[in-house]
């Protein structure tokens, strides 16, 4: 069983750039792509960094693909998949978005 | 494999190990066992750099030997081990600790001494000789204890020799026999022009002085007699008047020696004996000794060529040299002194600028014979290649040493050279090698380099081996693919363009007009840093934001944690004691480890992104302001104390670099910007390493420009001379616009100006001579950007918007459990990851 967890209003989110937020004790980035008018969540722990700073990389696309770079190392990771572009062992978790109303929420797998 | 045969190398210095380093890549490799002895306790090091050891350098940045060579090539080292006698009947060598080995083949790259000239008292104490690390060590401790140094001999390891001295602080003479400096490179013009700028440098200089007797001195420890009556008195005497072949085995086991010494060798460097061969400064050829690396290495291969059943005989080597001797350039080729009959000779000199060159051509004016530049060898490259491969001159041959006011650079393009040409010199790669190399798909430098091994000695003929790469491509029709990124077909120069012609003032305008997709990390900072360097507007400003890097966009530098430091911009690096006892309060306030930064400020480390707004509070009420640490920007001007305290000061330093830092603060660019103001040219702010130096002299002050430290350091070029503060910063603020204009992303000056076509001498032209009369408009951009500076912290703390950002999460008020410190050395540092298990599990059991 997994939820819609209520986050922020569209507004709290940056165009172009990623907030952080805590959802359901977990520490989620949103990256909201206000060119193509999409947002995307994934985890915030850098696996390669390994602190909890993927919020504040840069993103774009790569090859088409929605992507961000890791502030620490800029490995990029696909925003739709979670892959690692360099290393195909590496892979973050993705998180399913929605915004209702203004509201952003996030889908958490259930307990 | 009983059936190898024996190789003996005796001498492991820079020609012993790059023998041995040839060896087993050539086919011989299999054939022979090999036994080395270094009689040094340290394996082969570069001893052409050895004063960067006074520089910093370790032991083990010079050393020249891969780890792991000898035991993944199988070679016996003896180190600290030294071969006493050859027995020529046995076979075999002895050394010094007593072992023996038999050899069917022996190499002797024993090389050569320092001549020490028979003068009485040359044996005193600390009187003492340039050429090993050990004779290094010796003479720093010497220098502990002394306040003036002589070196006698005024050659090219003479002046090293002095510099060396002089970086270690000493009051610093050089004793020369000749009537001038480096006598046998130079003629009397340019030995004379040498002397002053080295004299310019508070090096003394003393000529025709033949020392005839060292005794005790009165103020210092030594006194050295002249044979003209006069005297010096020293604490050191460095001995560096030349060197003499090391041949005392060869001589004692019967081997043929020159006239004036060194082991007889044929063009197989082969001694009297077929099964001995000698290479490097013991050998001599053709009754030559050869004082260089490069011959020795040419020796080397020839051995092992031969040794692998090959012919690469040894006819001979260039003498020509190019070196900077404390940050002077001096270059010498072929026949400098015209003594080949008929030759004819040209000199220019500029005397605003202190260039002399000096052009000796043959008697119907058609080859170079040869040539001295003092000053500026920008033109060496060229000239060698003409001189080397016979090319035929130009018309008016003076063209090649007078001024490009014109236009291009007299240079001469790779397509002009054979293909016989000799690209790199430290390891014989022709044009043609090169061209092959090409041809077999080498695309870029790094790929030719790793291929050819061109370019990865020296160095010197990195950006000869770029033309010849460039020019090979673009006849193969081959186009070489410059776009910044998949987003833009541009070069960080042509957006720069397209921006300031199409008056773009934001990304998603230029994706729109120019580019593709939804841009990248790559070309959104490099737009981000043009719209800054050329709009000047607010960076977090919200169609810019997401064209920060994390640094740029929190204002502060990301550490592995995820932390920040914080570095207050302190100008020139002068600080109250109450600014000094805020940073203090501060850092202890919100435990923050400090530590004093390379560029004369405090870093202070470990703010959480949501304590970085209350920290700067409180850093702005008592002053301060952003030091842009974290900007590809200016970040800070260095300076010594100058004339205001120091009793050698020229000018004030400290008041120039205030100047400086509070005109360029906030100047974005496609790389960071360091500078330094020393007061006088003793140097100590270490402003010919900086993007701009600036040095206090009697008649003004002097403009470096493009040096730089770190990664690949590159003494900066001496730009203009005798300059008041006004034109100072006229020139500076047009070489930094110019280069911001032009620069590609992340270059910084130094390799910005070593790919700029025409180099040094067409930057001069563009911001001295105004040739493409661009110099107002540069001005004016400057004027533009100083008259928009901000603090961009203080403008974030009055903006509630951009204040949004500085919290871990957007929905809660809670701070990043991950963050750990520990303690070390009284401060706090993040934990490593078995500190972490480690608190981890305390925090478990509680």
């Amino acid at each position: 069983m997994s939820n819609w967890i209520d986050v922020c209003t569209l507004d709290d989110l940056q165009p172009d750039s990623g907030v952080c937020a805590l959802v359901a004790g977990r520490q989620v980035a949103l990256f909201y792509l206000a060119r193509i008018q999409e947002i995307y969540a994934v985890a915030n722990f850098d696996p390669i960094g390994k602190a909890n700073v993927l919020s504040r990389g840069m993103i774009g696309d790569l090859g088409g693909e929605p992507m961000l770079a890791s502030p620490l190392y800029k490995q990029h990771y696909s925003l739709k998949t979670g892959a690692c572009f360099e290393n195909d062992a590496i892979r973050i978790a993705t998180y399913p978005v929605r915004v209702i109303e203004d509201r952003v929420a996030v889908k958490m797998a259930g307990e | 494999m009983n059936n190898k045969q024996t190789l003996v190398v005796i001498g492991n210095g820079m020609v012993g190990q790059y023998f041995l380093a040839e060896l087993v890549s050539s086919a011989a490799k299999d054939r022979y066992r090999i036994v080395t002895f270094c009689e040094e306790p340290r394996p082969a090091y570069d001893r052409v750099h050895l004063s960067d050891y006074f520089a910093g350098k370790s032991a083990d940045d010079l050393s020249l030997v891969e780890d792991g060579f000898f035991q993944n090539n199988a070679i016996t080292l003896y180190l600290n081990d030294k071969v006493v006698s050859i027995d020529r009947q046995r076979k075999q060598v002895l050394s010094a600790n007593g072992v023996t080995v038999d050899y069917d083949k022996l190499v002797l790259a024993t090389g050569s001494c320092p001549f020490v000239p028979p003068v009485p008292g040359n044996g005193r104490t600390q009187c003492l000789v340039y050429r090993t690390i050990e004779d290094l060590e010796a003479i720093t401790a010497a220098a502990k204890q002394s306040k003036v140094g002589a070196v006698v001999g005024g050659g090219l390891l003479g002046l090293e020799a002095a510099k060396a001295l002089r970086d270690l602080g000493l009051e610093t003479h050089v004793v020369e026999f000749a009537p001038r400096l480096m006598a046998v490179q130079l003629d009397e013009n340019g030995g004379a022009l040498l002397k002053r700028k080295i004299e310019d440098l508070g090096v003394t200089v003393h000529l025709n002085k033949n020392t005839t007797l060292i005794k005790d001195g009165e103020q210092c420890l030594h006194k050295m007699h002249f044979a003209d009556g006069e005297m010096l008195e020293t604490d050191i005497v460095l001995f560096s008047a030349g060197i003499r072949p090391r041949d005392g085995i060869a001589r004692a086991c019967g081997l043929d020696v020159g006239v004036r010494g060194g082991i007889v060798i044929d063009n197989q460097c082969r001694t009297s004996d077929d099964d001995i061969y000698a290479i490097g400064e013991c050998a001599s050829w053709n009754g030559q000794i050869f004082g260089l690396v490069a011959p020795g290495y040419s020796m080397a291969r020839s051995v092992a060529a031969h040794l692998a059943g090959q012919e690469q005989p040894f006819t001979g080597a260039d003498m020509s040299t190019k070196l900077k001797l404390m940050g002077v350039d001096v270059a010498s080729i072929g026949d400098a002194h015209a003594r080949t009959p008929g030759a004819l000779v040209y000199t220019y000199q500029d005397g605003r600028a202190d260039i002399y060159k000096r052009l000796v051509v043959s008697a119907d004016s058609k080859h170079l014979l040869g040539a001295v530049l003092v000053g500026d060898a920008g033109g060496y490259s060229t000239l060698l290649q003409y001189c080397l491969n016979g090319i035929e001159l130009p018309e008016n041959p003076d063209a090649l040493i007078l001024p490009s006011r014109s236009g291009q650079p007299a240079g001469l393009g790779p397509d002009a050279l054979p293909e016989s040409a000799q690209i790199c010199s430290c390891y014989a790669v022709s044009k043609g090698d090169v061209c092959n190399a090409i041809a077999g798909g080498c695309a870029t430098v790094p790929a030719l380099k790793a291929e050819t091994k061109a370019g990865t000695g020296c160095g010197g003929c990195g950006a000869l081996l770029k033309s010849v790469l460039d020019c090979e491509l673009k006849k193969a029709g081959v186009e070489i693919n410059t776009d910044i990124c998949e987003h833009f077909p541009y070069t960080r120069q042509d957006l720069y363009n397209l921006i300031r012609v199409g008056r773009i003032k934001t990304f998603a305008e230029l994706l729109d007009q120019h580019g593709r997709g939804l841009g990248c990390e790559v070309c959104k900072q490099a737009v981000g840093s043009i719209l800054a360097s050329y709009w000047n507007e607010y960076v977090l400003e919200k169609p810019h934001i997401g064209l920060q890097d994390t640094n740029d966009a929190f204002l502060a530098n990301i550490q592995k944690d995820g932390t920040y430091s914080i570095v207050p911009r302190i100008p020139g690096g002068e600080i109250t004691p109450d600014g000094l006892i805020v940073l203090g309060k501060v850092a202890k306030k919100y435990g923050l480890y400090t530590k004093i930064t390379g560029g004369q400020r405090v870093d202070l480390f470990g703010a959480r992104v949501e304590q970085l707004p209350v920290i700067w509070k409180e850093l702005i009420d008592a002053g301060f302001e952003s030091g842009h640490a974290y900007g590809k920007s200016l970040r800070t001007v260095k300076s010594c104390v100058g004339s205001t305290w120091c009793r050698y000061g020229v000018n004030d330093s400290v008041g120039l670099a205030i100047t400086l830092e509070n005109r360029y603060k906030g100047l974005r660019a496609p790389h960071k910007i360091k500078f330094a103001v020393s007061g006088c040219t003793r140097e100590c702010a270490e402003a010919q390493s900086k993007d701009i130096g600036v040095i206090a002299t009697e008649g003004g002050w002097s403009l470096y420009v493009c040096g730089n430290g770190g990664m690949k350091p590159r003494h900066a070029d001496l730009f203009a001379t005798n300059l008041s503060k006004e034109d100072l910063i006229r020139l500076i603020d047009r070489v930094l616009i110019f280069y911001v204009r032009t620069a590609d992303r992340l270059q910084r000056t130094s390799v910005w100006l070593e790919n700029l076509e025409g180099g040094l001498d067409y930057l001069k032209s563009v911001v001295i001579d105004d040739k493409l009369g661009l110099c107002d408009e540069l001005e004016r951009q400057m004027q533009h950007i100083i008259g928009s500076y901000q603090c961009e912290w203080k403008t974030t703390l009055q903006d509630e918007n951009s204040l949004k950002r500085f919290q871990h999460f957007i929905n809660s008020d809670e701070a990043d459990d991950h963050i750990v410190h520990v303690e070390e050395r009284g401060q706090k540092r993040p934990a490593q990851p078995h500190e972490r298990r480690h608190f981890q599990l305390i925090e478990e059991v509680a």
